[in-house]
């Protein structure tokens, strides 16, 4: 199909023959001529946001919980800077992303106009890649190449910046199926030499662990299915950062948990003393590793990636796979099956007793109250009465964000939205509208904190215009409660500014923006109160008022290595100052 | 030791690694931005540059060579070259250094001042560099020095006492020995 239409046009036209059916924007001077367009048609519905921040976060939940490419439209000057906090997260936690940016026409780049900015320069760093589109005749062909380059390989943001005479100007659209970049092609493909090498260490490993990310998400759902046969195939324990929860069940029987800071004692002592670790689109994170020169030492390292550039990056791999997650499980369950590979049955029993005895420890153990509602018995309670639904979870970030990772149990992948990378407060409740925008009739729930929620409560107006019946649930603790722990572990307890002070009345404040507010305080009334909030029609914010000076445990502290955690109990053990479990060094990091 | 202990600061070892000097040529689309993308990729996650050059070198397809020398451990560099690698406009990431010895050229402009004695030594010395005058005045040369880096090193060190006022260098230009391309 070949069609002369205006820049504008081709805007709205290359959406559709994307296949995007919702984009997040507001509008502004710049992108007037795509709004007029978008007014013209009814098969791309647009989503009018309260921040461009929200649009990007939205576009996000969007796009993690569909698989698709999330799509933005925003102003030249403040529109894009607005946008920028959203583009580095999605960099950071590899969301694929198309933004649109309008820009002052041509002529005037470079004079400082009104509302003009150097978009591409400001963005490159936070983009995986970007365009400045300078004549109608490469328009067509950046449209679909920026959705190619978005989903294609390590998925990222990706910016096209529209001047304002580009989108008057007219030209030839064509129809262009399949675009590809003519030389970013990423390999999907590993090696198969070296995939049979991994297939080999792995029959032979005594001590194994697959340590999984999110990469096998992007990798998309078969990624998932084909993770969770190669664990029933060889009977080895799986553990998963932040990014990748839900790729294995939480049910499964090799499910450890979570890794990681906040993750569990098993899943961490499983990691430092496997004799075999195969990552699978995870990135080594320090988060992960903790200390670097402690991290695993015994271990050979299996690491599949789609970005080579994650090999070798922060720890010393022994056997890189560069390819799709997807492409390398399967060629790995088919050489497993082929040779009839066993694993090391007697070796694994032992590490399986081993591991068993970590798991005793039960470290996300809390000590519950009849008194005050305990922000783990809270995730608790809102998970027992939700999982038998269609339910999909994004958090804001600090505390509640672990205690969701780690008391939310997730079945499947594609459930799960949380700003890992950047750690953006005020990521939760927009992702939250994006992910409802897919998913009409699927309960969305925001676990959020007092004070993250504040950051983007604007959005509560975007859920009210479109009918959006998602659920804020937040674990009210009055502090920034994160910070007031790193406080209380680094600085001998002075909370510096990380009181919630002046917060809102959230009920008031819930219904002031056409919503439900609920406040619950007893442990007892808990389940009832969250089923009110279930059964709800509409949008709901929940103020579950809880323990304020809880801490998020089991830890790494800073600094330390995985054999080196906090427990609970030890935490509670009158014998130990809290303030002296972090060295000097350890408090230099973040 | 798994640690790559000069990259994370979360690594406690001290992070002592030998620094080599690797040269990598680089063929990106002569596009806008490539040019600051590159930079930009090096100055954002703390990389050496020691020399930068690029130019079109096809016309028909606008490619660019991005020829850069840069230090680092042999795991940093490696890096590196996949940092280079995630940037969409950039087709293709050698490490010369890797590929045996590389021929690796630099051309330099040297402005000499001085009388008498002085500036007799400066043209003899010229000579024996086979550094071209391009330019001279009654009490000026501008000599024009085509090389390895070190040649022209050497001779910048014996023109300074001789009244060397000036110096403009290229950076360096590389390709890989031998019948096949890099
Ligand atoms: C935009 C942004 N600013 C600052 C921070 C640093 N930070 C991390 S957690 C946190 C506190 C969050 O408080 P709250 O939302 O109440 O969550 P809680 O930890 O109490 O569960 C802060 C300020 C951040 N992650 N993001
Ligand atoms: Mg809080």
């Amino acid at each position: 199909m070949s069609k002369q239409m205006t820049g504008a046009e081709m805007v709205v036209q290359a959406l559709r023959d994307q296949g995007v059916d919702t984009l997040f924007g507001y509008p502004g001077g710049a992108v007037l001529p795509i709004y007029d367009a978008l007014f013209q048609q009814d098969s791309v519905k647009h989503v009018l946001v309260r921040h461009e921040q929200g649009a990007a976060h939205a576009a996000e939940g969007y796009a993690r919980s569909t698989g698709k490419v999330g799509v933005l439209l925003v102003t030249s000057g403040p529109g894009a800077t607005n946008a920028i906090t959203g583009l580095t997260d999605a960099l950071m936690d590899s969301i694929p992303l198309v933004c649109l940016t309008g820009q002052v026409p041509t002529h005037l780049i470079g004079s400082d106009a009104f509302q003009e900015c150097d978009t591409v320069g400001i963005t490159r760093h936070c983009t995986k890649h970007n365009y400045l589109v300078r004549s109608i005749e490469d328009l067509p062909r950046i449209l679909h190449e920026a959705f190619y380059v978005a989903r294609s390989g390590r998925p990222g943001p990706v910016v096209i910046d529209l001047p304002k005479d580009v989108q008057f100007a007219t030209g030839v659209y064509t129809m262009q199926k399949n675009v590809q970049h003519k030389t970013y092609q990423p390999r999907l493909k590993g090696d198969m030499a070296k995939v049979r090498e991994a297939v080999e260490m792995m029959a032979a490993a005594k001590r194994p662990v697959f340590y999984t990310g999110g990469g096998v998400i992007n990798s998309g759902p078969q990624a998932s299915e084909l993770l969770r046969e190669l664990v029933a195939l060889t009977g080895f324990p799986v553990t998963s950062t932040l990014m990748g929860l839900g790729a294995y069940p939480a049910s499964g029987e090799n499910w450890l948990g979570m890794l990681g800071m906040h993750g569990t004692y098993e899943a961490n002592h499983t990691m430092h003393d496997c004799d075999l670790m195969i990552a699978v689109g995870a990135r080594f994170d320090d988060r992960i590793t903790g200390r670097l020169d402690a991290f695993s030492p015994g271990s050979k390292k299996i690491h599949i990636d789609i970005d080579p550039s994650s090999i070798n990056k922060n720890v010393l791999i022994d056997l890189g796979i560069i390819g799709d997650c997807a492409h390398v499980l399967e060629d790995m369950v088919r050489l497993w099956r082929s040779e009839a590979k066993k694993p090391d049955a007697a070796a694994l029993k032992d590490w399986w007793k081993q591991i068993d005895k970590w798991r005793e420890r039960k470290s996300l153990g809390f000590r519950n109250s009849a008194d005050v509602i305990k922000p783990q018995h809270a995730v608790q309670r809102l998970y027992e009465l939700t999982k038998d639904r269609d339910t999909y979870i994004t958090t804001e970030v600090g505390q509640h964000q672990m205690w969701a990772a780690q008391h939310y149990h997730f079945e499947q992948p594609n459930r799960w939205m949380t700003s890992g990378g950047l750690g953006t407060m005020g990521y939760g409740l927009p992702a939250a509208v994006g992910v409802q925008m897919a998913h009409k009739d699927a309960l969305v729930i925001d676990i959020a904190g007092e004070a993250s929620i504040l950051m983007n409560i604007q959005e509560m107006s975007t859920a009210k215009q479109y009918r959006l019946p998602v659920k804020i649930f937040i674990l009210n603790n009055s502090y920034m409660g994160m910070v007031r722990q790193w406080q209380e572990l680094l600085h001998g307890g002075r909370y510096s500014e990380s009181y919630s002070d002046a917060l809102p009345d959230f009920v008031k404040l819930a219904e002031a923006y056409g919503a439900h507010g609920i406040r619950c305080e007893d442990p007892a009334d808990l389940d009832r109160a969250i089923q009110e909030m279930i059964d709800y029609p509409g949008a709901v914010i929940f103020d579950c008022v809880v323990a304020k000076e809880e801490n998020c445990f089991p830890m790494i502290p800073s600094g330390k290595a995985h054999n080196e955690m906090i427990l609970l109990d030890l935490a509670d053990d009158a014998g130990i100052e809290m303030g002296s479990i972090i060295d000097e060094k350890g408090k230099m990091l973040v | 030791m798994n640690a790559i202990a000069a990259l994370s600061p979360y690594s406690s070892s001290a992070g002592k690694t030998n620094t080599e000097r690797h040269t990598l040529s680089v063929l990106v689309d002569n596009e806008p931005g490539v040019l600051a993308r590159v930079v930009g990729l090096f100055s954002g996650r703390g990389y050496n540059i020691e020399s930068l050059t690029v130019a079109e070198v096809a016309h028909v397809e606008r490619w660019s060579r991005i020829t850069i020398v840069t230090t680092g451990s042999p795991e940093s560099i490696e890096q590196i070259s996949h940092q280079l690698e995630r940037i969409v406009p950039i087709h293709k990431v050698t490490d010369l250094t890797l590929h045996g010895r590389a021929i690796e050229r630099e051309l330099a402009m040297i402005k000499v001042r001085g009388k008498g004695e002085n500036r007799v030594e400066a043209l003899r010395l010229g000579d024996a560099f086979k550094a071209k005058v391009v330019d001279a005045t009654t009490e000026s040369f501008i000599f024009e020095l085509t090389g390895a880096p070190q040649k022209i090193d050497d001779f910048v060190e014996i023109m300074r006492p001789l009244g060397l006022v000036e110096l403009s260098r290229t950076g360096v230009a590389a390709i890989s020995r031998g019948a096949d391309p890099s």
